[in-house]
């Protein structure tokens, strides 16, 4: 069996459907929204690092997991990378990284910009508000 | 951290986390970018299928397989976070082997990339330990009373993956053409290998 649709090289190593050519497989891209990859990669960045220690991050995310399983039996709403991200900002907050109230006032500030600037799903067109600018198709990324 | 920020849209907690770490010089977006795009585009169950299809065309490296599977994976250039205990459980016409990550969603990253939503899904969690036959059968995947199901939950220390059985009808195929019937779904145990 060859890629589906006969696609060539390297067309199809991102084929989405191809038996054996996920990550994306099943149609399922390996994140739903930016916000996601960015918890994501800040994750692996400070555990890259040795800023955090991935199994506190892990029993931090079990915690998480754990703590809204118990407040929403029916689990609607459920969302893991929220899960993730809340686990995140307490490994950091715990290890010193952040300030949680400076946090806080962070979020508060972003929150507050005028609509235009909001990076709710599609935050990546954002970066380029905040001179974060980076190609996200370049493998090598030679920013900052 | 109970407060209100907590109820800020996750999107708006993600950015605001990241622009103070940026500051501090902790992290950099490039880092960052180079780890997404890693897991995004590089890293899934590609190599998986690529050890599954070794392991059905050479006996020596399935024993080494499932005797170590972190090293027999490495062998292949397979390796990272997430990588470093895993153990291969071999399927057998009378034992079918499913995993789960029953607290968080441990997942071996460096064959399978990262988990698809129903994996880390709380419904998928809990139920596949209480009625394992009947959610694989929701898979598609029904199976016989004589077949045995085992269920094992990833955890710290070990990240498992399953490896299924070859299909009927590969007599010859080449290592490539048996990896494109190994699915990511097969190597977690909610299927089987897709038969030619």
């Amino acid at each position: 069996m060859t890629g589906p649709g006969g696609h060539a090289d390297p067309a199809y190593l991102l084929d989405s459907s191809g038996p054996a050519a996920p990550p994306r497989d099943n149609g399922e891209l390996v994140f739903a929204a930016p916000w996601e990859s960015r918890a994501f990669g800040l994750a692996l960045a400070l555990n890259d690092v040795g800023a955090i220690e991935w199994e506190a991050f892990r029993q931090a995310l079990i915690r998480e997991i754990g703590d809204w399983e118990a407040a929403h039996p029916s689990g609607e709403g459920w969302s893991y990378y929220e899960c993730w991200l809340r686990a995140l900002e307490r490994t950091a907050s715990a290890r010193g990284l952040v300030d949680p109230r400076a946090l806080d006032e962070r979020a508060a500030l972003l929150a507050a910009r005028p609509a235009g600037h909001d990076h709710a799903g599609h935050d990546r067109e954002g970066h380029r508000h905040h001179g974060h600018e980076h190609d996200l198709h370049n493998g090598s990324p030679s920013h900052p | 951290m109970t407060t209100a920020a907590e109820h800020i849209d996750p999107a708006v907690r993600a950015e605001a986390l990241a622009s103070l770490l940026i500051e501090r010089g902790l992290v950099d977006q490039a880092t960052m970018n180079n780890f997404i795009k890693t897991y995004e585009l590089s890293v899934g169950p590609m190599n998986g299928a690529k050890v599954v299809a070794r392991a059905w065309t050479d006996p020596e490296y399935r024993e080494r397989l499932l005797a170590d599977g972190t090293a027999a994976i490495a062998e292949l250039g397979f390796r990272g976070p997430q990588g470093e205990h895993i153990v291969v459980l071999e399927n057998t016409p009378e034992l079918h082997n499913v995993v789960v990550c029953t607290l968080c969603s441990c997942y071996p990253w460096p064959v399978l990339g990262l988990p698809p939503s129903w994996y880390k899904d709380p419904s998928y969690r809990s139920r596949i330990v209480r009625e394992p036959r009947t959610v694989l059968a929701e898979f598609g995947l029904e199976l016989g009373d004589d077949v045995a199901i085992r269920v094992v939950d990833s955890s710290s220390e070990v990240r498992y993956m399953v490896l299924p059985m070859r299909p009927a009808g590969t007599e010859g195929f080449s290592e490539e053409e048996l990896a494109a019937l190994v699915t990511r779904d097969a190597m977690v145990g909610v299927a089987e290998a897709v038969a030619p």
